[in-house]
């Protein structure tokens, strides 16, 4: 099969090109794309992608196969070849550092930008800050993001405006805070998300939705946001 | 937070609850004029600046040349502020949008009560 993939070393090359290689894959074994690029290293030793945990967990393989998002580890090829060809991108609208390796600091100062810790000015109790189990399963579909940014990066908003739109990886977090009955800083937060950019510019496109892949859902997170922003102003 | 001086009421809910609800406005004006055009079977000059001399017709198409102006003023300054990077065609762009949708309110204002 053929596989296109996205290269570029600053180092050496004037500008970023597309490399086709021809790859025998193994009869009978359904191989998950980062095993593809195992292969692919093995011929060409030059090739930059990051990978740890292999299983989902980490998000370090967050990358663009045939034109959707994804973590390559848990992507399996029968899943996301079109006409014996894959072609392999960086993930789109942050600065390629080398090859699939791409520049997350705007990803991380969004992040940052939420205050993604639970804050609570009451004295803290002995042993720990008890919470119900109805206010627990208020978390659920939200804790699990592991940051591997194919959702914010496969968003329109946050490739025009990445420095301004918090994205839906930073919004799903925000939220995660938001409802967490433990948090007392409600007030502060929802305040430093009441302007034109950090969440009213999700137009709603739900693109986060569909490549999320741990199953997230940022859209409704945000809209959650949306509400509360507009029950403190009216 | 991000600070802007630009968009319309200062807050993103103003701005998203302003264009949601020109919209609704926009919404029935659109079927209140597209159902005066079907429904009525002699549509002369003379019915319909009879049943636009009524005051509460005035006050209906003023509403949503009002809203009109503040929705495509949420929208163009969202579309503007997406596409153009550069700061002083940013700001000519919209200055534009601003002029002529003062334009048309006032043009608006001089048919709906003009002679």
């Amino acid at each position: 099969m053929l596989v296109s993939i996205y290269r570029y070393n600053p180092e050496v090359d004037q500008a970023p090109f597309m490399q086709d290689v021809e790859l025998d894959l193994p009869a009978g074994k359904d191989l998950m794309v980062l095993d593809v690029l195992a292969l692919l290293k093995e011929q060409d030793a030059s090739l930059a992608y990051r990978r740890s945990c292999r299983e989902g967990v980490c998000g370090s393989d967050g990358m663009n196969m045939n034109g959707k998002n994804g973590l390559a580890c848990i992507t399996p090829m029968s899943e996301v070849v079109k006409d014996d060809k894959l072609v392999l991108r960086p993930l789109p609208g942050l600065p390629v550092v080398r090859d699939l390796v791409v520049d997350m600091s705007l990803f991380y100062k969004q992040y940052e930008k939420i205050k993604p810790f639970l804050q609570n000015e009451t004295p803290a109790p002995a042993i720990e800050r008890l919470q119900s189990p109805e206010d627990r399963a208020k978390l659920d579909g939200l804790y699990e993001c592991i940051l591997c940014a194919c959702c914010s990066t496969s968003c329109p908003s946050f490739w025009w405006n990445p420095d301004k739109f918090v994205g839906p990886a930073g919004l799903l977090q925000a939220y995660r805070f938001l409802a967490d009955s433990r948090d007392t800083a409600k007030d502060e937060r929802l305040a430093e998300l009441d302007d034109p950019f950090s969440v009213f510019r999700c137009r709603g496109i739900m693109n986060c939705v569909s490549v999320c892949p741990k199953g997230l859902n940022p859209t409704r997170a945000i809209g959650h946001i949306r509400n509360m922003l507009l029950q403190r102003a009216t | 937070m991000v600070t802007s001086v630009t968009n319309f009421g200062r807050s993103g809910a103003y701005d998203w609850m302003v264009q949601r609800v020109t919209a609704v406005v926009l919404a029935f004006y659109t079927a209140f004029i597209v159902g005066l055009i079907l429904f009525t079977p002699d549509l002369t000059y003379q019915t319909w600046s009879a049943i636009f001399g009524q005051t509460w017709v005035r006050i209906f198409s003023l509403m949503a040349l009002v809203s009109l102006g503040a929705h495509a003023w949420v929208g163009l300054w969202t579309i503007s502020t997406d596409y153009l990077k550069n700061g002083l065609q940013r700001f000519l762009v919209q200055a534009g949008c601003g002029l002529i949708m003062f334009v048309y309110l006032v043009w608006g204002v001089q048919t709906l009560w003009g002679q």
